[in-house]
């Protein structure tokens, strides 16, 4: 079995008419975080989409851990070990913090029925807010209810959009540190989707730059900077 | 005449009404609330709860068919809805014109099929000796019948409330209806959830055929009388929450009773359309404001 956990094989996708992904091809590592970079509307996340099972692809073909998924629904994705923290979150407003978590556990195979504490200590946050309503959460309580719902069921591969987006630092550090924890500490795999180019070289091991529905450029953050690739995520 | 003497009974009749509407009402609100199925159909649940309550006394004839007959007309339609949901109803999604015509068709076929099988005129269903008779309370009298009608509402719709509320399935019930995206992506089965709550609108219906069965004969078209009010109910409810259909059911439950006092059941019914109409023009978004798709408890 090779080293990646997931790998994209011309793959391509769209909304209607109009292609937005053109034959992509695209692995990800195990056990490595990498960062997803590119300008507004380049397709990053309808990749994300692609990758969940949210779009279908329209060429191409998918595997996840060496077996193919391209023609797997998404709650069969997620039950194989995807798990998605998307754009704008999409917590369920009107259940609780507690509901939202355990509406994570779905996707475990291992039929654990409790929120597994480590999410707790990653977020003390949810611990105390757990009978809130996610509507009423702010910005920075959504996102870590929304990366810990994902964590709540036990995923191989991390797929995060803009974590960082609108919010501010202290949070940022906060999901900065749970995201290493749970590489580090349990070997998950992570693709992340960011603009903040300092946060995705903090984070990550590799990165991938998208341009027009095309992955253009791939590298190691350890020996390009950030500053290198600047011009393909800023005009 | 006393005109208390009058009020007090038909303000209770008015309530076993209002229950029949509300158990007619409940499936059609649980699916329009989760998938924005509209399924014209549901009215022939009512009418094979009450053939499977006619049946069933034939198997368990005595004082307690009619208890069996809850939970076997309840399976019954259940079991008929999960055909209808996987045959019909999931292979017309996002075809709201297409289903709206598949349920109707279907809804012909199933009236045609009792004829055939029951005959054009229908089936008695007869109380028990300890269902036919009434008591009276506070100087009121009451039809046992029609008590069973208002408690088998309430236990049911507390048992849906508890679904709702406190299990996983209710959980992935109420996490489909606020973001059916998410909720795929979080590992629920959506279509799963779907067939669920189209079996339990289907089997409430059901259990709604059985009351039914005490108060009139069941005949081929028995569904058609109060599918119509269902809808009604639905509508001024707000559309799927089931808090808003409750209070509508009573509304228009009592409403009907009451002027049933002063006019002619078909001129009652007339008079509920209008008061609809009215209703909504007061307050569009029905009485409870379904907040995109929140089916509340
Ligand atoms: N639901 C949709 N229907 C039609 N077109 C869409 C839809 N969603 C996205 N698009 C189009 O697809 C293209 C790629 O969008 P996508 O959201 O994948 O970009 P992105 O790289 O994530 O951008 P951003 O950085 O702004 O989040 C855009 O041109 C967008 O307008
Ligand atoms: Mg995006």
């Amino acid at each position: 079995m090779s080293g990646d956990l997931l790998s994209l094989d011309g793959v391509s996708s769209g909304y209607g008419q109009s292609r937005i992904l053109w034959d992509v091809d695209f692995a990800l590592p195990r056990g490595k975080a990498t960062a997803l970079i590119g300008r507004n509307g380049v397709g990053k996340t309808t990749l994300l989409s692609t990758i969940m099972g949210l779009r279908p692809a329209l060429t191409g073909r998918i595997l996840f851990d060496g077996k193919d998924i391209t023609r797997l629904s998404t709650h069969q994705r997620a039950r194989a070990g995807i798990a998605i923290v998307p754009q704008g979150r999409h917590v369920f407003p009107f259940l609780t913090v507690e509901e939202n978590l355990l509406s994570g556990l779905a996707a475990r195979r291992d039929g654990k029925k409790a929120i597994p504490d480590f999410i707790f200590d990653l977020f003390p946050k949810l611990a105390q807010i757990r009978h809130r309503k996610g509507g009423l959460l702010s910005g920075g309580e959504q996102q870590q209810l929304a990366i810990g719902r994902a964590l709540a069921g036990d995923p191989r591969l991390l797929l995060l959009d803009e974590p960082t987006e609108g919010i501010q630092p202290n949070v940022v550090a906060q999901i900065e540190a749970a995201l290493r924890h749970v590489r580090t500490e349990m070997g998950m795999t992570i693709l992340v989707v960011e603009q903040y180019l300092d946060f995705a070289w903090r984070l990550a091991d590799l990165y991938s730059a998208m341009q027009g529905g095309r992955i253009v450029r791939q590298g190691d953050t350890s020996s390009e900077t950030a500053d290198a690739v600047a011009h393909l995520v800023h005009i | 005449m006393d005109s208390a003497a009058l009020l007090l009974p038909q303000l209770f009749n008015g309530l076993s009404v209002a229950s029949l509407y509300l158990l007619a009402a409940v499936g059609l609100a649980l699916s329009f609330g989760l998938m924005r199925v509209i399924n014209m159909a549901h009215g022939e649940m009512l009418m094979l709860g009450g053939y499977l309550a006619w049946l069933t006394l034939m198997v368990v004839p005595g004082g307690f068919g009619i208890i069996a007959a809850l939970p076997v007309a309840f399976l019954g339609t259940a079991a008929i809805g999960a055909l209808v949901h996987m045959g019909l109803i999931r292979r017309l999604a996002d075809r709201p014109l297409d289903t709206l015509l598949a349920t109707w068709g279907l809804s012909l076929i199933l009236q045609q099929a009792a004829r055939d099988l029951f005959g054009p005129i229908g089936v008695e269903v007869r109380a028990p000796d300890w269902l036919s008779g009434s008591f009276t309370l506070a100087g009121v009298v009451i039809p046992s019948a029609r008590l069973l009608i208002i408690v088998m509402t309430i236990l049911v719709l507390g048992g849906i409330a508890a679904l709702l509320d406190r299990t996983r399935v209710g959980l992935d019930i109420r996490a489909v209806n606020q973001d059916r995206m998410m909720a795929s992506a979080t590992g629920i089965n959506v279509r799963a959830v779907e067939l669920i709550v189209f079996c339990v609108g289907s089997g409430v219906a059901g259990v709604a055929g059985v009351l039914l069965a005490l108060l009139g004969p069941v005949t081929p078209n028995a569904g058609q009388v109060y599918i119509v009010p269902a809808f009604l109910v639905v509508v001024m409810g707000g559309l799927g929450s089931l808090t808003g259909t409750s209070v509508a059911a009573l509304i228009l439950g009592l409403f009907t009773a009451l002027a049933q006092i002063f006019v002619d059941v078909s001129i009652a019914q007339m008079l509920m359309l209008v008061l609809v109409i009215l209703f909504l023009q007061v307050r569009p978004q029905g009485v409870v404001a379904v907040r995109s798709r929140a089916l509340d408890v």
